[in-house]
Formats: C-alpha cells, sequence, structure tokens
C-alpha cells in the first residue's frame, strides 16, 4: 500500500463526479481526499484524488476512470513525482493565547487570517505531516474548528493538458 | 412561434427514426405520455411493441440488438418504470449489448422535489450505464439521442439512459437533426500496433501447444471471418466462451468445445497444458477462469482486446493487442506460419472421448425412463434450421441447451451471460423474433424463469411473433437445487415449485401449447413446434433431479473439471 495521486482531465458535465466515485465505492476503496476545478482550459475540469492502495489496484481504478466517456485523460503518480499542497485552518478562542503562541506561529511558517472578538483562525499550508504537527500542538490550546483541504498538485513531468484536448 | 417548430417529444421520435430505428419496445406512463401521443403519428415510420412490463420490454430490446446487431431501443415512464428497466441496463452493461433507453421524468421544476413518480434515475442508473443523461430543454433532445447512439453502439458496446424531462418533451423547438461522428473525450477506433502484432505472431510461431479462446468479442466485432482465416492457416484448436457461441460454426476442424464452470471437459483440463493462449474478444470471466492462481500458470497470455481495461484485470498477458480483434486478427492472419497439431489436437480428441462416454451420450440418448434435458435440445438440432436463434434463460437448462445446441451461424446465440438474470429468455426472445419473423427463434426456459417474466406470453399473443417455447420444467430451481445436492448436503432449501398448469397459462393467451411427458411423443411434438405457423408453447417435464456435468465447482481450478 502507497500513498497515490490519480489526476483525471474530464468535460464539466453533470454526474462526472459521481460517475467517478462509484468505481471506488464499488471496490470498496477509500478516497483520503478529492479536490475539483476548472483547468486552465475552458470547459475541462480537472480532479485530483489522493488514494492509498497498491499499484496493482490503482492502476485498475485509472483504467476505469478513464473508460468513463467523458473523461478525456486519468493518469496517477506517486508522491515524489508531483508537486502538491495542501491548506488547513486552525480555529482557537482568543482566550487560550498566551506568549507560546507567538513562537509555534513563527516555528511553522503559520499565518493569522482573522482575529475576531473571541477567536482567532490560523492558516498553514503545506504537505499533510506539516499541518498536522500543528494541529496537534494547538490541540493544547483549545483548538475550536479543523479544517483541511485535499491535494492541489501538478505532476513534474512536462507534459500539458492540451496534449490530451485535441 | 415559427412553422417549423414542433414539440420536443416529436423530436425525440424524429430523431429515433433518423437513427434508423425500426422497432421500439416501452410502456406508457405519465411523464412519457407526450412522446406516447407524438408515436400515434408515426405508426408506418416506427414500430413499438408494448410488452407487460418494462423489465419485458428492456429485455426485448436486448434480444433485438443481439441478433440484429443494431441499437435495441427502448421507452418507458419516470419512477417506478425506469426502475423496473435497471435490471435490463445491468445485463446489458455487463454483455455489452447497445441499448439506448428513453424515460420519462417529471418536469424540470419538480425535480428534487418528491414529486410523484419521481426517482433519481441518473443516478440510479449510472453504475448499470456505459452512459447516461438528464434533457431538461427541448434543444437538447436531438443531440443527447444523437450522442446515445453513438455511444451505445462504438467501441465496446452499451446501455445508455437518456432521461427527459416532461417540458422539455412538451416545449416547442426547432428539428435539425445531426449524427454524432465522435467527440474528444471518447475515443473508439484504436489502431492496432504492428509491434503488437509481431510480438504476438513470434509466440505462436513458436508455440507447440498454442491454444485460442474466444469470447463475444468477435461477434461484437463482426470478426467471424477473420477469427475461421486465422484458425484455417494457423491450424490451432479454439474454444468458446458462453457468449462466443456461434462466433465459429461448431462444424470447424478446429473447434474444440466450450469453456467454463460447465462447459466441455477437453478445453476446459487443456487450458492448463497449453504453451501460449491467445484470448480472442473475451474477458476471463470468473466462470471461465475458475481458481485464477492455478488457470493457465504455464501459459504465455496473448490477449486480443478493445476495451484497455480489460488489459491485465484478470490475467495478466505477456503480449497486449489492442485494438478491434476484426484489425488484429487481420493482420495476424499474414503474420503467423501455416501450421497444424496434430498431436495436440489429438489430446482434445481423447478427452473429448471420455466426455461423450460419461455424460453426453447419457444426456443425449438416455436408456434411463425420465427425459433429459439433453434428449430436448437433440431432437432440436435435428429439425432446426442453420441461422436458428437460441434464446436461453438462466440456469441448468442454459447450461444444456448451450452444450448441447449446434450453432452454426453468427449472432445465433442470446442468453445472459454476465448478470444471470432470470426472466431474461422470454421477452429477449420475443425481441429477438421482433427483427425478422422468418427466422426460426428458439426459447428454451426453465420453470423457474419463465414465471419472473410469464406477462410476456401477452406480448407474443399480441404480436402474434412466431417464437417456439420450450419448457424444460422439472419443478425445481435446478441449479441452485445441484449445488444444494452437491455443496450443501442435499438440503433443499426453498427449491422446489408447486407449479400452475403452463398448458392452461399459454391456451389463455392463445398460445397453441403441447405437453411431452414421454419419450416416445418427444421428436414428434418438437417437430410440429417448429413447422408450425406462429407462436408455440411446449411443455417438457423433464427428469427432476438431473444434475449438469462436467463441472469446475467454485474455487477449483480448471483442471479440476469433473465428470461426475
Amino acid at each position: 500500500m502507497k500513498r497515490y495521486t490519480i489526476f483525471v482531465i474530464t468535460e464539466n458535465f453533470i454526474g462526472i463526479l459521481n460517475r467517478i466515485t462509484i468505481i471506488f465505492t464499488r471496490r470498496g476503496i477509500n478516497i483520503d481526499a478529492l479536490t475539483a476545478s476548472e483547468s486552465r482550459l475552458e470547459g475541462i475540469h480537472r480532479i485530483t484524488i489522493e488514494v492509498t492502495a497498491s499499484e496493482d489496484t490503482v492502476v485498475q481504478l485509472v483504467n476505469q476512470i478513464e473508460k468513463i466517456i467523458d473523461v478525456i485523460k486519468a493518469f496517477y503518480h506517486e508522491d515524489e513525482s508531483v508537486v502538491y499542497q495542501e491548506i488547513a485552518l486552525y480555529k482557537i478562542p482568543v482566550s487560550r493565547l498566551d506568549g507560546g503562541l507567538e513562537k509555534i506561529i513563527r516555528q511553522h511558517n503559520a499565518k493569522i487570517i482573522a482575529a475576531e472578538p473571541d477567536f482567532v483562525v490560523l492558516e498553514l499550508t503545506g504537505h499533510k505531516e506539516q499541518t498536522q504537527d500543528l494541529l496537534e500542538i494547538l490541540k493544547g490550546y483549545g483548538l475550536l474548528e479543523f479544517a483541511r483541504s485535499g491535494r492541489v498538485a501538478v505532476a513534474k513531468r512536462m507534459l500539458t493538458i492540451d496534449s490530451f484536448v485535441k | 412561434m415559427k412553422d417549423s417548430m414542433i414539440r420536443g417529444a416529436d423530436i425525440v421520435v424524429r430523431s429515433l427514426i433518423a437513427e434508423n430505428a425500426k422497432i421500439i419496445f416501452g410502456y406508457p406512463g405519465g411523464a412519457i405520455m407526450p412522446v406516447y401521443d407524438a408515436l400515434h403519428d408515426y405508426h408506418d415510420e416506427l414500430r413499438h411493441v408494448l410488452t407487460r412490463h418494462e423489465q419485458g420490454a428492456i429485455h426485448a430490446a436486448q434480444g433485438y440488438a443481439r441478433v440484429s446487431g443494431k441499437v435495441g431501443v427502448c421507452i418507458a415512464t419516470s419512477g417506478p418504470g425506469a426502475t423496473n428497466l435497471i435490471t435490463g441496463l445491468a445485463d446489458a452493461q455487463i454483455d455489452s449489448t447497445p441499448l439506448v433507453c428513453i424515460t420519462g421524468q417529471v418536469a424540470s421544476h419538480l425535480l428534487g422535489t418528491d414529486a410523484f413518480q419521481e426517482t433519481d434515475v441518473l443516478g440510479i442508473s449510472m453504475p448499470a450505464t456505459k452512459w447516461n443523461i438528464q434533457v431538461r430543454r427541448v434543444e437538447d433532445i436531438a443531440p443527447a439521442i444523437a450522442k446515445g447512439f453513438y455511444i451505445a453502439k462504438s467501441g465496446r458496446p452499451g446501455p445508455v439512459l437518456i432521461d427527459i424531462t416532461k417540458d422539455a418533451q412538451t416545449n416547442f423547438g426547432e428539428f435539425n437533426y445531426s449524427k454524432c461522428l465522435g467527440f474528444r473525450s471518447y475515443r473508439t477506433h484504436i489502431p492496432v500496433e504492428k509491434t503488437a502484432i509481431q510480438e504476438a505472431a513470434f509466440l505462436i510461431n513458436m508455440a507447440k501447444r498454442p491454444y485460442v479462446l474466444f469470447g463475444q468479442g468477435v461477434v461484437l466485432g463482426n470478426a467471424e471471418d477473420e477469427l475461421k482465416a486465422f484458425l484455417d492457416k494457423s491450424g490451432i484448436p479454439a474454444a468458446s466462451t458462453l457468449l462466443g457461441s456461434g462466433a465459429l460454426s461448431e462444424d470447424h476442424p478446429n473447434y474444440v468445445g466450450k469453456l467454463g464452470m460447465h462447459g466441455n471437459y477437453a478445453p476446459n483440463l487443456l487450458t492448463n497444458q497449453c504453451d501460449v493462449l491467445i484470448a480472442v474478444g473475451m474477458r476471463f470471466d470468473d466462470r471461465v477462469t475458475g481458481d485464477l492462481k492455478r488457470y493457465a500458470k504455464q501459459a504465455k497470455v496473448i490477449h486480443l482486446e478493445l476495451d484497455p481495461a480489460e488489459i491485465n484485470k484478470i490475467v495478466k498477458c505477456e503480449v497486449a493487442v489492442l485494438g478491434s480483434c476484426k484489425d488484429s486478427l487481420s493482420l495476424l492472419i499474414d503474420a503467423v506460419n501455416a501450421n497444424a497439431y496434430p498431436e495436440w489436437m489429438a489430446k482434445f480428441q481423447e478427452l473429448a472421448d471420455q466426455e461423450n462416454a460419461t455424460v453426453i451420450q447419457p444426456d443425449l440418448t438416455p436408456v434411463k425412463p425420465g427425459l433429459t434435458m439433453g434428449e430436448v435440445i437433440h431432437q432440436i438440432n435435428k429439425y432446426k434450421a442453420d441461422d436458428a436463434v437460441l434464446v436461453t434463460d438462466v440456469g441448468q437448462h442454459q447450461m444444456i441447451a448451450w452444450r448441447y445446441f449446434n450453432y452454426k451461424k453468427p449472432r445465433t446465440q442470446v442468453t445472459s451471460g454476465g448478470l444471470g438474470t432470470m426472466g431474461f429468455a422470454l421477452p429477449a426472445a420475443l425481441g429477438a423474433q421482433m427483427h425478422d419473423f422468418s427466422r426460426q427463434v428458439i426459447c428454451v426456459v426453465g420453470d423457474g424463469g419463465i414465471q419472473m417474466t410469464i406477462q410476456e406470453l401477452g406480448t407474443i399473443m399480441q404480436t402474434k411473433a412466431p417464437v417456439k417455447i420450450v419448457l424444460l420444467n422439472n419443478n425445481f430451481l435446478g441449479m441452485v437445487r445441484q449445488w444444494q445436492q452437491m455443496f450443501f448436503e442435499k438440503r433443499y432449501s426453498f427449491t422446489e415449485l408447486d407449479n400452475p398448469d403452463f398448458i392452461k397459462i399459454a391456451e389463455a393467451y392463445n398460445i397453441q401449447a403441447q405437453k411431452v411427458t414421454e419419450r416416445a411423443d418427444l421428436q414428434e411434438s418438437i417437430e410440429d413446434m417448429l413447422i408450425h405457423d406462429g407462436p408455440y408453447f411446449l411443455e417438457v417435464v423433464v427428469e427432476k433431479e438431473d444434475n449438469v456435468f462436467p463441472m469446475i465447482a467454485t474455487g477449483c481450478s480448471v483442471e479440476e473439471v469433473r465428470l461426475s
């Protein structure tokens, strides 16, 4: 079992995400994270799926995804061959702030992006391990809420979407 | 409003006509009523067959598609009408049958409100369709139907569902039909790579015991002639999957029989003795492979396949030849040496002789008093036309009929292979017959399966489709009973049936019927049936507890195929 990133380049039609996710559901495979957004080409979306599985399984998943009529291309990468980021937001009560927090923010390169009378919101962008480290620390500060995005990623190899869209 | 504007419902019907649909199967209801109203104006151009249940409509469309090679079309209303199609969609999806199914849907402003007969058909049908779409605007109807037909029949065929809201059917729009010729996300033609052909030919030319397994891909790709020419030249023995039957005449000298759980002895057993396995348009179903860990491990596998997702899905291959097997076989014919394998063929013959003595003769020419399913098929073979279509349901009768029916022509095999849908045969036979009244369509069905869709006798009555129905009645759910006998210590849990008087039922539908209980009457009654002008119902009471052999039990290897 290893962590893989699956990229799906697809037409933007209703139901496409459903068609993709049922391929995982049917095989009892959990999606670790998923993000979808418009690509730089109009009408074409890219979906990034993070999954932990054997390579054999990932190959089958990618083959089945690519078989979907409205999918233009699907492929997969190991972590080493993609550049990726995740964003995490942490909501902390003002009442728990003390001198220690400044050090933590500096050490982790986090930012305060909102300050309200009752709480502040910190933001950290990075890999899951980094956002997870900060999460563990902030649990000691009465963390009120935590949210982490799925992975946004680009492949290291020099192929562009245009080569799949003809 | 311009004069050229027509209702969405008329656009539906005229789009079907533009796609050269001749016969559609369906059942009306609230949300599809505008389309039914439109159908009333196009009697001469488009025939609609009213089935007695939507499941009957879709199985009929499947039967029609299988024998004709065309796209089968069925229509149904929203909600229960649409959900009744699901079994047929799943069946068509797993057996690669081209269908376009049109369902009515509640008006678009009611979507998501739990309106009367509203159901999320798009969501429900998604895993069971090759493609589906909901149309909410009149101007999107014709493009959706054009795209649907293109997707259904191109590449690896499959079922398409088009859900059309009632307001889209009643609104007016322009009708300019243009056929779909392709689009960027969907590649249908895969050119065969020359290097793959060279590698495959190299393995084949070096082989001492090569072996061809062919499946429905040959039929779907219209590659029957190419398969025959390839076998003629290469001299390689060839065996068929369930849905491959008909792709090669069983009289061909290289034909060695059938694969799978209840296939023939030699073809299964010798899978584990060949050195090069050439899979042509087949997908290594678990009913063919048995235990995968002990399946053809000694062989180098060459897989000729159109669908990239099938490559290495079940069996890892040495050489993948992607593309239509019509193209790849054509190229292979030139690349392989003319050859013959007399010793290897003799092995098949030797095992076939064993099967013949132990299983086939007792099945076909029994000496015990009770009638066997096998002898019924044996008699049918004597009188059937060469291009007669055999439609079967699911269970013991299906396996026996498949084993003994003498397939000579393409598109003569119609059965529910992948899904194993009981209740398939009667409506599928109706659909197959509707394509061509002059062709013999023989529907062999069990007493369990026929009662799942027996209402379609009404459709046969109304259409006068001259289907020959052969009910093999053992008053048991025979295949389940066989498993209970073999693997569940004969605990016959809910498999015995108290059946109605089938003859009375057939006669109530005004279908000529006859019941045979004695061997002496069998031959004549089959002759009578086949020469009868019109539908015919023949019930044959067979031995209650006969079993189907050979058999590869679940979890066993192909080489553990049992003769008893």
